[in-house]
């Protein structure tokens, strides 16, 4: 096992250094750096030459070549001649090689740090672009959909069947435990407090209202916005990368219809049916709650929750579910087509997808129940 | 020979990304019927140069020239009905990935003509096998390698029998009998449908073979240097960054 690389500085006669290398030069080792050269160089200003002794010398490989080439570097801008007669040739080769092509000057961005006012400047900037940006999405998919009213739409019936198979009838498991365990919860926490005044009844009017008209809707919501969504804005996003929309434009096919309108549709179609199926799920777990651990029997508990729930909770809650389809629809498109050409574009396009459909749908639910209120229903 | 008509002409034209100006003050003519090659060093701009011909990057000063037609000065819908007369082979093929060959390449077919589908399967047909794809209809993008995608890219921009096909780095990651087989096609192509080729390559086999014309843009000077027939550049040129180009690297 050869000795790990020495190094020893011996000035010599007239002005010159000579480095004597010893031992093995490899990069796994502990190796002497080229900064002790640079320091003895710099205490001698009288120096006119650096030499190489390198009999001593075993082995090496790039751990050798990172040793000299600061000392190149230096001895090129300092003026002083280097001898390379005693370097090994192979390592001499390997650094005409490497200074062959001069370093581009300006290859890598400047990166500027920024004041934190000029940072808020810019977000806000950045900000009302965005918000620009978004309108401008809407208008162009308001303008698709005319055309489809219009029956003048390009884009693939079948394209639209497959969406809506897996945002819809795929979604249905998820969607069962989901909105069966919100109801089941809302039931369990109402009863604790309504069980005080010997009201439990009124579990099955909580959870049937809560889950018809709020709540279903807005947790089918996320649940697509997180699953389609994301789907959505990942599909898209790497067609970007792979320029297949580039490919659509050049073919003169408007990528608005062909790509975002039967995701849109598909899910305004699916949204309400599944929210229907979410309002029985949800009604089922109160159900169990109510049998289960309030005593209530089955059939008290349906009449109780058919009185309760009226027509317009349902219109409400599958108004919002259509409003929020089209919003997960919306964000989700609009990320994936707004993507960056990297693959952590496409991973930064999901998870913005997600984000802007949750906000949406909460902002929506919080502008209905104003409007429901106004209107006083 | 036919006099030459122009087909795609280019007028002081500077591209830019944001602040960053990759090329400028860019003029020069695509005769009809060239085969009009757009080579550089690496990094010299030649794909944002097709992004701009096609209509996917708006420059940031100059004009493009579709015959009388000022590109960029016209309307979505015009530039639209321009480029639909232009087929685009990307880099890759950018094959969409959900559908099949056939139906990729029939995909146009289906959106601007009536042909019935017994036809556009015959017309589908005809196309991959013109790029040696015969019988692939069926696979998906996925499934074939990086050199059929790339065919089968060809076979798409070529559905419509457009006036001019644009080409992105066709040779690239094609063995040499394949890159061969791809000359030979692109000046078969030339001879019996008159279509004018934009070939943006720095493959020199290729761009000795088929190119009749061609510009070449500097990296270092951001602008270009030389326009003509490669042979002819090659034998009179005292450029010598265009030299060491064109002769592969070897100063002579």
């Amino acid at each position: 096992m050869a000795a790990s690389g020495e190094l020893q500085l011996e000035k010599t006669e007239e002005g010159s250094l000579t480095v004597a290398l010893g031992g093995s030069w490899k990069l796994g080792q502990e190796l002497p750096s080229a900064d002790d050269v640079l320091h003895a160089l710099e205490g001698m200003p009288g120096t006119g030459r650096l030499a190489f002794d390198t009999r001593e010398l075993t082995e090496w490989d790039s751990g050798l070549l990172i040793f000299l080439k600061p000392l190149r570097e230096f001895c090129a801008r300092k003026k002083i001649a280097i001898e390379e007669s005693g370097l090994p040739q192979g390592a001499r080769k390997l650094l005409a090689l490497a200074a062959a092509v001069p370093a581009k000057k300006d290859a890598r961005k400047a990166e500027r740090k920024v004041s934190f006012l000029a940072h808020v400047g810019n977000e806000t900037v950045d900000f009302f672009k965005a918000a620009g940006d978004m309108l401008a999405f809407i208008g162009d998919t308001v303008v698709a959909f005319l055309n489809l009213l219009r029956g003048k739409a390009q884009f693939r019936r079948t394209d639209l069947w497959l969406i809506v198979e897996a945002c819809g009838g795929q979604a249905l498991p998820i969607v069962s435990l989901i909105c069966f365990l919100v109801g089941l919860i809302l039931a369990f926490i109402g009863a604790i407090q309504l069980q005080l005044f010997g009201a439990q009844i009124y579990v099955a009017d909580l959870v049937g209202i809560a889950m018809v008209r709020l709540m279903a809707a807005i947790m089918t919501g996320i649940v697509m916005a997180g699953r389609t969504g994301g789907a959505f804005a990942a599909q898209l996003g790497t067609m970007q990368v792979n320029q297949e929309i580039d490919a659509l434009k050049t073919l003169g096919i408007s990528p608005m219809e062909f790509l975002v309108l039967p995701r849109m549709l598909a899910l305004a179609l699916m949204m309400p049916l599944l929210c229907l199926y979410a309002n029985v799920m949800g009604i089922l777990g109160g159900m169990v709650v109510g049998v289960g651990m309030l005593d209530i029997g089955i059939i008290q508990y349906y009449s109780e929750t058919a009185k309760a729930v009226n027509l317009w909770n349902l219109g409400i809650g599958l108004f919002s579910g259509i409003v929020f389809g089209v919003i997960v629809a919306l964000s989700g498109c609009m990320r994936g087509m707004q993507c960056g050409r990297s693959a952590s574009a496409v991973g930064d396009a999901a998870t913005s997808a997600v984000v802007t459909a949750i906000v949406g749908i909460i902002l929506s639910t919080a502008v209905i129940t104003v409007m429901c209120n106004l209107l006083g229903i | 020979m036919a006099e030459k008509e122009a087909h795609i002409t280019v007028r002081d034209l500077t591209m830019a990304y944001g602040d960053f100006v990759v090329m400028h003050d860019l003029s020069f003519t695509i005769n009809r019927g060239d085969i009009f090659i757009i080579m550089g060093g690496s990094g010299c701009g030649k794909s944002t140069m097709m992004t701009i011909l096609i209509g996917l990057k708006s420059p940031a000063k100059g004009q493009v020239f579709y015959g009388d037609v000022d590109f960029w000065g016209s309307d979505p819908p015009t530039r639209d009905r321009v480029i639909r007369r232009a087929g685009v082979m990307y880099q890759s093929g950018a094959l969409w990935s959900s559908m099949t060959l056939a139906e990729n390449i029939g995909l146009p077919l289906e959106t601007y003509t009536d042909l019935s589908p017994a036809r556009i399967r015959e017309v589908v047909e005809l196309k991959l096998a013109l790029v040696g794809m015969a019988g692939f209809g069926e696979f998906y993008p996925s499934e074939i390698s990086g050199g059929m995608q790339k065919r089968a890219g060809i076979a798409r921009a070529m559905a419509l029998d457009p006036e001019v096909l644009f080409f992105d780095e066709p040779s690239a990651g094609l063995d040499p009998v394949s890159a061969h087989r791809l000359d030979d096609l692109i000046l078969e192509l030339r001879e019996s449908l008159d279509t004018t080729m934009v070939v943006v390559t720095h493959e020199l086999a290729s761009i000795f073979a088929i190119g009749s014309n061609s510009v070449f843009l500097d990296a270092a000077k951001r602008t270009m240097t030389a326009t003509g027939s490669p042979k002819k550049l090659l034998a009179e040129t005292s450029d010598p960054t265009l030299r060491l180009f064109l002769t592969r690297g070897e100063k002579s």
